[in-house]
């Protein structure tokens, strides 16, 4: 029970293994790809004996996040995990769900939207849900995803917070992948995430009224609240990352540094593809090429301080998207760090690069040709196009 | 049981924003006067909803959650499976009712899913549904709900179709398939057998549920004084027979001594006032009378037939 395991875990397993270890009291969900390995392992555990929850084996992820409503507003420590599809259909209630202010943890294993129907990884689902208020935490291996679903409980569950978090690894590629996990012992766990406690649950005892209906006097203030709460929950995240740093011998940041000493071009990776690319800045640097990497691990709320701070004094920065938000600059991503310096007096050149759409594989070469334009970029100091799909046939594409 | 010895709490507080005459208010006050302890309520979109939580204010004395339109089955279900959890690991110390309520187009449309679903998983609550037969929150739109030839805003009695074409769904059969512990009709104009039947739906081993008739003076085009008297003719006429099905056993509780044409329960209803003006659409009238009598027949043989 004390001693650390190293365990053979895929990307969902981990995450299964983590939300166990939370202990939750409820766990509402419903079977969808990429994701499923996790709601088997918890099934499993709770048939087992091993977890004392309540699984409700949804009829759909609408209903599955609403069953997490009820259970949540109760008390009751709260989970669930979708993909793709399943998230689409949530969307309605994940604004009830950060606006009621209630801690879910939510695991999602991106995947790409119908239509054409596919299976695979992207993001257009978590990058869709971007403004639904929850809290989105995107993680690059298995390791990873253990750490933040234990973290996410305990961001999610702070009285500082109170919302509801996304933690979220790439279909596939990081869900179905197996690699050596270091878990950390029950009690550890326990000791860094205490039981929940509540400030407003229903309760016959203290009866309130939650889901009201809010009239214009009243709407933006409610709103109001929730933006300030949420932009505030940055400070509480680093803290709690700090937190799990020390206890546990990590090295997490909100955004992490990889060969940026000396660095005049970067890409901005989130989620798995970012190993990929740490392979091509090594193979880079190694010609000598002032190239770098940043990786964006909590997305909402966005770090623009620590943003902006990370990208001061680059030339050039490549953002890697993995999805495109149809009609504008490429995808969310790229179009919301642009914003973010924008008001910067000596800023980068910023470049989107949606990559990886629908389990397109992304691999070293093509961080090569898209570090190779950063630094034409860098040269001339003009920047010709806001995006270029990478990975993709099609005239302006970077090829697959 | 008497009138009198029902309990004097009101759970729902009076001044809440429901019209005058409103069913839904009587039948909710009627429905909170069955429960000895506060309920958890689960509320789906609806008049009652938007009309009893205008913040900040409330008139609920209950805890009470509205989440979504669609998803009060789902809701309910949450919140019992974390008072099993809570209760288990000891952080809660009783159990209290979980009482769902949702109109008719939470229940018979948008909302039949996540009912099914619950019902299906067990989950221990009472759902009611307080059909008004429309959309009325939104202006009275048709739901699957609506009667047959009834005007609505989106079934209006137009020059060349007159109100809704299609019956009214059986929802009460969808519900009683899930094979639960027990299903019930109540009227608020039949208030002790209302109470009855509710002390059984909070007593089951499971879910149970409840379909109420809440005449709508807005919808209905009817005066509010008529309200009681148009939920008493719903029974009469058998349009809304009173019956209860108890572990599949079908028991009609209310047997009218003389049942009523159909025609006293349209004709004062200005839904339905096109099928007696300009001139008198008989052709429907008895399509509507053929239909009733068809479904208390089968009412009755389903009663023969399950009894013990």
């Amino acid at each position: 029970m004390m001693a650390r395991k190293v365990l053979a875990l895929n990307g969902d397993e981990a995450a299964a293994y983590a939300v166990k270890q939370c202990k939750p009291d409820v766990i509402a969900a419903y079977p969808i790809t990429p994701q499923t390995i996790i709601v088997e392992r918890l099934s499993d555990f709770v048939a087992d004996g091993e977890l004392d929850a309540e699984f409700i084996s949804a009829e759909s992820e609408h209903s599955a996040l609403s069953a997490c409503i009820g259970a949540s507003a109760m008390g009751a420590r709260t989970y669930t995990a979708t993909a793709s599809q399943g998230l689409a259909l949530m969307y309605e209630m994940l604004f009830v769900a950060s606006s009621f202010r209630l801690p879910i943890v939510m695991s999602v294993a991106n995947r790409a939207l119908n239509s054409p129907l596919n299976i695979w990884n992207d993001m257009s689902d978590t990058m869709g849900a971007r403004d639904c208020g929850w809290i989105q935490i995107y993680n690059e291996n298995a390791q990873e995803v253990y750490d933040f679903t234990i973290q996410s409980f305990r961001i999610a569950e702070d009285h500082r917070v109170l919302l509801p978090v996304m933690v979220c690894h790439d279909g596939f590629v990081v869900s179905h992948s197996t690699e050596g996990v270091e878990t950390l012992s029950d009690s550890e766990v326990d000791s860094f995430l205490p039981p929940r406690t509540t400030v407003y649950p229903l309760d016959v005892e203290n009866p309130v009224t939650i889901g009201c209906v809010g009239v214009p006097e009243y709407y933006p203030e409610i709103k109001y609240q929730q933006e300030v709460a949420t932009k505030k929950s940055i400070q509480t995240i680093k803290e709690i990352i700090n937190e799990f740093n020390e206890s546990f011998g990590r090295n997490y940041d909100i955004i992490e540094k990889y060969q940026m000493d000396g660095a005049e071009v970067a890409l901005l990776t989130i989620g798995s593809a970012s190993g990929t690319a740490k392979d091509a800045v090594d193979e880079m640097r190694a010609e000598g090429k002032p190239v770098g990497l940043l990786k964006l691990r909590l997305f909402r709320p966005l770090p623009v301080e620590d943003l902006r701070k990370a990208l001061s004094g680059l030339k050039a920065v490549g953002v890697i998207d993995r999805h495109i938000s149809f009609g504008s600059m490429g995808g969310a991503l790229n179009m919301e760090v642009r914003a973010a310096l924008y008001e910067m007096r000596e800023r980068p050149h910023v470049m989107g690069f949606p990559a990886g759409l629908g389990g397109r594989d992304i691999r070293v070469e093509h961080f090569i040709k898209i570090t190779e334009e950063l630094l034409r970029i860098a040269e001339r100091d003009v920047l010709e196009e806001d995006y270029r799909v990478v990975g993709c046939r099609g005239p302006g594409c970077i090829g697959p | 049981m008497a009138l009198k010895s029902l309990p004097l709490h009101e759970y729902l507080s009076s001044g809440h924003r429901l019209c005058a005459g409103c069913g839904e208010g009587v039948t909710i006050r009627q429905i909170l006067k069955s429960f000895d302890e506060p309920p958890i309520i689960c509320n789906a979109t609806s008049c009652l909803e938007v009309s009893t939580t205008p913040f900040p204010y409330t008139s609920w004395r209950t805890p009470w959650i509205h989440p979504a339109f669609e998803c009060t089955g789902a809701v309910a279900a949450g919140v019992e499976a974390a008072q099993k959890a809570l209760i288990r690991k000891g952080r809660k110390k009783k159990w209290d009712v979980v009482l769902a309520l949702a109109g008719d187009g939470g229940t018979y449309d948008i909302g039949l899913q996540s009912l099914s679903g619950a019902l299906e998983r067990g989950h221990k609550f009472v759902y009611v549904c307080y059909t008004n037969d429309a959309y009325m929150n939104t202006g009275i739109q048709r739901s699957g709900a609506t009667p047959r030839a009834a005007w609505t805003t989106t079934s209006p009695a137009g020059k060349v179709i007159p109100g809704k074409t299609e019956w009214q769904k059986d929802l009460m059969k969808i519900v009683v398939a899930h094979d639960i512990p027990y299903a019930a009709t109540v009227s608020p104009s039949y208030p002790m057998d209302l109470q009855r039947k509710m002390k059984k739906a909070i007593q089951a081993d499971g879910p149970s549920f409840i379909l109420a008739l809440t005449p709508c003076p807005r919808g209905w085009r009817t005066p509010p004084y008529l309200t009681i008297e148009l939920g008493r003719l719903a029974v009469q006429t058998c349009m809304f027979p009173l019956y209860e099905v108890e572990n599949g056993q079908y028991k009609i509780t209310m047997k009218p001594k003389r049942k009523l044409p159909v025609e006293y329960y349209l004709r004062p209803q200005g839904r339905f006032r096109h099928l007696f003006t300009p001139k008198t659409r008989h052709d429907i009238i008895n399509a509507i009378q053929a239909y009733v009598d068809k479904k208390w027949q089968e009412i009755q043989k389903l009663e023969q037939l399950t009894q013990q």
